[in-house]
């Protein structure tokens, strides 16, 4: 527990900082929840959930709740570079804390061009007040990859016509923490594919600060706003991984809690798409499901709410929240074959086919996709 | 005098990055207008050489707003070249999908994209609760969200913000502005259903995740069917989603329709909602199945606005200029024969109202959307469109759910010809959607009583070329997707949809695109204080990423594609 007590401690000490601040609202949170009809056993539910979800023991539940009253110190700056807006709209979608407490009682919105009112000059001089009054103190987060072929003119933003990435520069030069949201900011994603025209890349790559990547295409409304709970809480980048994924959201494969793991395991796998072991939901590896190389809690955390998910929908994971996915993992329908030749694939088929130990050549299998996930050092972030 | 140059960037509240420029007289009329999108990703390029089954999940990449539209377009367009046709069952879960998008995503462009340019949410604190309360009842027999004191809890939450100058996502807007026509209640009113359409939005995006996998960015399509086979063969699910589809609906019901009824009031004198059509040739395509042998909305082609004549869709006759967009080239060309190469010559200094900035050269390239022509004509796409051509086709829904809301209004005819009327359409083509997709789910239950089948196999031969497209209806008007297949691999992808339609820039002709035509003769209070620009622009519903995607930065040649008659619509 040695580990958790330093947490614990760098925790409170993270809250009195917080405390010393001043408040961005005039109301307390205590209050706005008091009206809004939430008791403290509401609130201390909503905290232990936030927990249970960064896996941290009970003890943080406590701290979770200090942080979350002092969370509308935190000023958000939003921009978006080369996307879809896919990020934006998962983010709206976040229930656990819902996105209009999120924004009205929690947080600081001070640009994001999706939801906010201002346009034009009204807009850019939101966001040039916003970075001067809370330089060094506001959180950026990007959603989109950055163009930089043609001197980033593939990308400009305002009355000025600014590169988007003369603008990330710009801001992440003056911000507390940046914060990569969706696979797009984190690695280039869908136009950073092969031949990337517009040489789009990761937010990491052109700016000179520590960047945390919350990947997914788009990454689930839990992941991003679970991510900012951290950072409220600890005042430092969370532990992270050698992508600088957030250790408890992208700490498992899909693969390792997957609910159809029992049948991979049982050698029982979809040999095409609707036929009696995909209405049986079955494994579904052979139909290219990538969840045995990909680092996500989807397995658990679900999508919009808990509702459904790619695998649960009887679709193969695609991989989304690793670098490069598009290129290394394509074609989505069909299993790997460059990484693991004679590994996974073989062993798969020797289950599909002789049901020998059926067992044992699952956790063979699995221990096969491990060793080739682990060749590379994690790191702890600071 | 010399006009004064407005230029707006960004344009908020949409998807993508856009910007608008006007220029306008002393007496601030809007004489000229220009559309640029400021962003170019290049997706069609990086499908070349893909295995054809990755394009729905890849394409779908364009737009994470209307995401669904481009995975189906991805999808089907290559099951209409590789002659696939997907078991009744899947062709009736894509529909249902599809309803379920346009339930989510006119819900969040009318109130969270489009609803402050007609809301003064500052207006709103000096309303009265209760008469506010009471005044729902005018717009509905039973209004949502809309008691006194929870006006009262709406109300106050909101000056906590203003009254210490922090206003948040509401900060710098132009709250005041005298084209602001709901009165402090009914401003009230549409405030309480801004945060109540936050929630239901999250309850229509469940309903599309349930047999979708996820929203945004479903996973359930393959060229060949969908995957959620336990999901369609679950009765709990089957129930969860209809469950979830009430509570949309009865939003829809209760809080949307009600409040355009409520604006088209306000505004029915407005002079800035009564203009902005400035484009009057409209194209929609089939849509929206509800059974074997009906789909709820029709294809056609309006020509200047005369609804007597509707015409069918000849895809022959699409055509792409590129005169003034970033792009090089002289001829306007059909999307078989794309020729692209990317020719940026950005913007230039200029003065503008709000001082010195860069501005765009008109007689120059100042904009990565292409302008898309149909017979050499610009034309809008949309909902208006789509509501316009079945009305004039004589689909008697349409025009049962038209006549309706005029005779509530007491609204001319004319009056959908406007920045107004583009935005009720919108409402009442949701309306429609939502009264109707319980038929395509009660097509779905009737058919797996005796059918349980959601995927067609298929091959995909190596030594054969194949091509095929998909048209279909989707939030922002027409969408088309278009795939040659050699090899084994993608050999060319196009994609040609609503937002390039409208968002384009002046052709060779000197023509102009919808966006642009709606601005002219368009008066501004303020022109440092947009907002009359921003609410027509808006009433499209721009959607720039979508848009901008069409590229081939070798300027290689696309061969012909076979072209397949229009209206397939089983699967649309």
């Amino acid at each position: 527990m040695d580990g958790f007590n330093a947490m614990f401690e760098k925790a409170k000490e993270r809250i009195e900082i917080l405390s010393s601040l001043e408040s961005t609202k005039e109301e307390s949170i205590e209050s706005m929840l008091d009206k809004k009809g939430y008791d403290r056993r509401d609130f201390m539910k909503w905290a232990a959930s936030i927990t249970a979800m960064l896996s941290l023991p009970s003890q943080f539940t406590p701290l979770f709740a200090e942080a979350a009253k002092l969370a509308d110190r935190l000023p958000l700056i939003w921009l978006h570079m080369a996307e879809c807006t896919g990020c934006s709209e998962a983010f709206i979608r976040s229930d656990a804390p819902t996105v209009d407490s999120l924004i009205f009682d929690h947080i600081s919105l001070e640009y994001h061009e999706t939801l906010m009112a201002a346009s034009g000059w009204q807009a850019e001089e939101n966001l040039e007040h916003a970075m001067k009054k809370y330089e060094g103190k506001y959180i950026l987060l990007v959603e989109g990859g950055v163009p930089t072929a043609m001197n980033g003119m593939y990308l400009t933003l305002g009355a000025q016509a600014k590169t988007g990435l003369s603008l990330v520069q710009e801001a992440a030069d003056k911000a507390a923490a940046i914060f990569s949201i969706g696979t797009c900011a984190s690695f280039g994603g869908i136009q950073a594919a092969a031949p990337n025209p517009t040489g789009a890349k990761g937010v990491d790559k052109v700016v000179n600060k520590p960047v945390i990547n919350v990947p997914g295409c788009p990454p689930s409304a839990a992941n991003i706003v679970g991510t900012l709970m951290h950072f409220l809480l600890f005042g430092t980048l969370p532990a992270l991984d050698r992508y600088s994924r957030p250790k408890w959201a992208y700490g498992n494969r899909i693969h390792d809690l997957c609910e159809r793991r029992g049948h991979f395991d049982a050698g029982e796998f979809v040999e095409s798409f609707g036929d009696d072991g995909a209405k049986d939901g079955w494994c579904l590896y052979k139909q290219g499901c990538k969840g045995p190389y990909t680092f996500n809690n989807c397995s658990t955390e679900r999508f919009n709410q808990h509702v459904n998910w790619p695998i649960g929908a009887g679709h193969g994971c695609m991989g989304c929240s690793e670098p490069n996915f598009w290129d290394t993992m394509g074609p989505l329908e069909k299993p790997l074959e460059s990484h693991l030749v004679g590994g996974l694939n073989k062993t798969v088929d020797n289950i599909g086919t002789t049901l020998l130990s059926a067992t044992v050549l699952g956790i063979g299998a699995h221990a096969v996709a491990s060793m080739f996930v682990k060749n590379s050092d994690e790191q702890e972030g600071e | 005098m010399a006009n004064k140059r407005v230029v707006i960037d960004p344009i908020t509240r949409i998807e993508g990055h856009l910007r608008i420029e006007v220029e306008v007289d002393e007496n601030n009329v809007v004489q000229k207008a220009y559309s640029s999108s400021t962003l170019w990703r290049g997706i069609e390029l990086i499908l070349k050489n893909r295995d054809p089954r990755d394009a729905g999940l890849m394409a779908q990449r364009i737009c994470g707003v209307c995401t669904y539209s481009h995975y189906k377009a991805g999808v089907e367009s290559v099951e209409n070249a590789l002659g696939v046709v997907p078991p009744y069952n899947a062709q009736l879960v894509r529909s249902i999908l599809n309803e379920s998008l346009y339930m989510h995503d006119h819900v969040v462009h009318f109130y969270h994209l489009h609803g402050l340019d007609w809301v003064d949410v500052v207006s709103a604190l000096s309303a009265d609760p209760k008469k506010a309360s009471e005044l729902a009842f005018k717009y509905s027999d039973s209004p949502i969200a809309t008691g006194t004191d929870e006006l009262t809890a709406v109300q106050k939450k909101v000056a906590g913000f203003v009254e210490k100058g922090q206003l948040g996502p509401f900060a710098n807007a132009y709250w005041g502005n005298k084209s602001y026509k709901l009165s402090p209640e009914q401003n009230l009113i549409a405030l309480s259903h801004y945060l109540k359409a936050l929630e239901v939005q999250r309850t229509a995006a469940q309903m599309f995740a349930i047999f979708g996998a996820k929203q945004p960015h479903g996973q359930t399509l393959v060229v060949g069917g969908v995957t959620s086979v336990r999901d369609i063969l679950s009765p709990a699910r089957l129930a969860e989603w209809k469950s979830k589809y009430e509570i949309v609906k009865d939003f829809i019901d209760r809080a949307y329709y009600a409040d355009v009824v409520m604006a088209a009031e306000a505004y029915s004198t407005e002079p800035s909602v009564l203009g902005g059509l400035g484009v009057k040739n409209f194209m929609a395509a089939d849509g929206m199945m509800l059974n074997r042998t009906e789909n709820l909305f029709e294809s056609g082609f309006i020509k200047d606005g005369d609804l007597s004549k509707v015409y069918d869709i000849d895809e022959m006759k699409i055509k792409e200029d590129v005169t003034h967009a970033w792009y090089e080239g002289d001829e306007p060309l059909q999307p078989y024969d794309g020729e692209t190469l990317q020719k940026y010559t950005g913007f230039i200094d200029g003065d503008t109202v709000n001082g010195a900035a860069k501005v765009i050269d008109p007689n120059d390239k100042y904009s990565w959307v292409k302008a898309p022509r149909y017979d050499g004509q610009a034309v809008e796409v949309g909902p208006l469109s789509c509501l316009l051509v079945n009305y004039a086709r004589g689909n008697e829904k349409v025009k049962k759910e038209v006549g309706d809301f005029l005779a509530k209004t007491g609204l001319p005819v004319g009056a959908l010809f406007t920045t107004l009327g583009r935005t009720a359409a919108r409402m009442l083509q949701t309306k429609l959607i939502s009264d109707n997709a319980i038929t395509t789910f009660n097509s779905l239950i009737e058919n797996l009583k005796t059918d349980d089948s959601t995927y067609t196999k298929f091959e995909i031969d190596p030594t054969k070329e194949y091509m095929g497209r998909f048209i279909g209806e989707v939030p922002r008007g027409v969408l088309s997707h278009w795939v040659r297949i050699k090899n084994g691999l993608i050999d060319n992808y196009q994609a040609v949809v609503p937002t390039t339609w409208n968002a384009g820039p002046m052709d060779k002709n000197g023509q102009i695109g919808p966006y642009e035509a709606s601005l002219v003769g368009l008066k501004l209070e303020d022109p440092k204080k947009p907002l009359e620009v921003i609410r027509v622009i808006h009433s499209f519903d721009p959607c720039m990423a979508c848009s901008v995607h069409v590229m081939d930065i070798k300027g290689q040649e696309l061969s012909q594609y076979k072209v397949n008659p229009l209206g397939s619509g089983a699967a649309c």
